[in-house]
């Protein structure tokens, strides 16, 4: 059945080229596990990856039920929690999930840096990672206050006390980032638009970007 | 299963195993999440609580009032008062509580406002009328008759509870 409809695409588009452009290609014997099982350090990247969808999807179902305005905001967050049925689950996954991205991305770039995968040619493919890392921060940030409660108000007040804290351009940086004088019902707004749209838009760019890189140049070679 | 020996090449093995275990994954990392988007469709629907009009049983008589409420609306993390009326008399020994929408597209019915119709509801939307008892008149508009509360009486004044369709 799949079958039938998969040739019934492909008789008429001719689809198989391109994903077999992307898919069909050797997995060299240093990167297999079930070769070397060392070589599960080669997985970080991947899980990674797969980190970041799970977030990306729980965090679409996610606002089905969350309102970002600070009168309702918590009242949302707790109704998500604890009325809705797997409402738990599923913010559990996205709160867990944040902090394992990160951890995931640390191992990534441990293994990029001690297998020296950074050096020439890859230098660009470092810098897009470098890029990712902080869009990845940021989206931790800016997703900590969104909950409204006490935890997430502090965090804030203090990443914005860091903010202000850069010479010359500090002050400026902590209004914009604040919407303002005070951190309240701007911010709620501005930090929920950058976690939503600004920053996965930046993401998914990012992602491409190093994906397209590790497909030309292929994995670098063995120790 | 056919009686034929059927070999599985390691490719088809490896395809089937993959395929399992990767639709494994996902089914646990979205059925939860589907389920959670699914939620309101599939609560139970409470029924409402009685609320009182503030307007006592010996008040009533058999010419339709218009009585207004306050009705509280729980809407998951947002509570509110919301206006309600509902126009309510005596017919006989029962109250009769009709909801003042109208059937054909939802605008507010008044009891006997246009001179051409007496005694009757009338929406000056479409000009759809209804009997005293809330029946539709043939011929216009609304296709059933005015919607009906649940009334109670306690203690001698009046509680209207849910809303309930006539067909």
């Amino acid at each position: 059945m799949l079958q039938k409809v998969y040739d019934w695409v492909d008789e008429r588009l001719d689809i198989t080229p391109l994903w077999r452009d992307i898919a069909d290609h050797e997995v060299p014997e240093h990167v297999n596990p079930a070769h070397h099982f060392s070589a599960f350090v080669y997985c970080f990247g991947g899980l990674t990856f797969f980190v970041v969808v799970i977030q990306i999807l729980s965090g679409m179902f996610l606002t089905m039920y969350y309102v970002p305005d600070i009168i309702h905001a918590y009242e949302s967050v707790y109704y998500l929690q604890n009325e809705v049925t797997h409402g738990m689950i599923v913010r559990g996954m996205h709160h867990w999930g944040a902090s394992l991205v990160i951890v995931m991305m640390f191992l990534h770039t441990l293994r990029v840096f001690f297998t020296g995968s950074y050096k020439k040619p890859r230098e660009l493919n470092w810098v897009v990672g470098v890029l990712l890392f902080f869009v990845i921060l940021g989206l931790g940030f800016t997703g900590y206050l969104l909950p409204w409660d006490m935890k997430a108000y502090f965090a804030t007040v203090v990443g914005l006390e860091i903010a202000e804290s850069a010479p010359i351009i500090g002050g400026f940086a902590r209004t914009l980032l604040a919407g303002g004088e005070i951190i309240g019902a701007q911010t709620l707004a501005r930090f929920f638009a950058i976690h939503v749209f600004f920053l996965p838009g930046a993401l998914l760019g990012l992602l491409g970007a190093h994906f397209f890189m590790i497909r030309k140049q292929g994995i670098s070679g063995p120790l | 299963m056919s009686e034929k020996k059927h070999r599985v090449s390691r490719r088809q093995f490896l395809t089937y195993t993959l395929t399992g275990v990767g639709g494994f994954m996902a089914a646990g990392m979205l059925s939860p999440m589907v389920r959670m988007a699914l939620d309101p469709a599939l609560e139970a629907t409470g029924d409402s609580e009685f609320v009182s009009v503030g307007l006592g049983e010996d008040e009533l008589t058999d010419e339709p009032q218009i009585v207004n409420f306050q009705l509280e609306i729980e809407d998951a993390w947002y509570t509110s008062e919301q206006p309600r009326s509902a126009w309510i008399y005596k017919d006989g020994d029962e109250i009769i509580a009709l909801s003042p929408i109208c059937t054909h597209l939802g605008c507010t019915v008044n009891w006997d406002s246009n001179e051409d119709y007496p005694e009757q509801f009338f929406c000056p939307c479409h000009f759809g009328r209804f009997e005293r008892d809330g029946t539709n008149v043939a011929g216009t508009p609304p296709t059933r008759p005015l919607d009906v509360y649940d009334v109670e009486v306690r203690d001698g004044m009046i509680y209207l509870g849910q809303i309930n369709q006539r067909s």
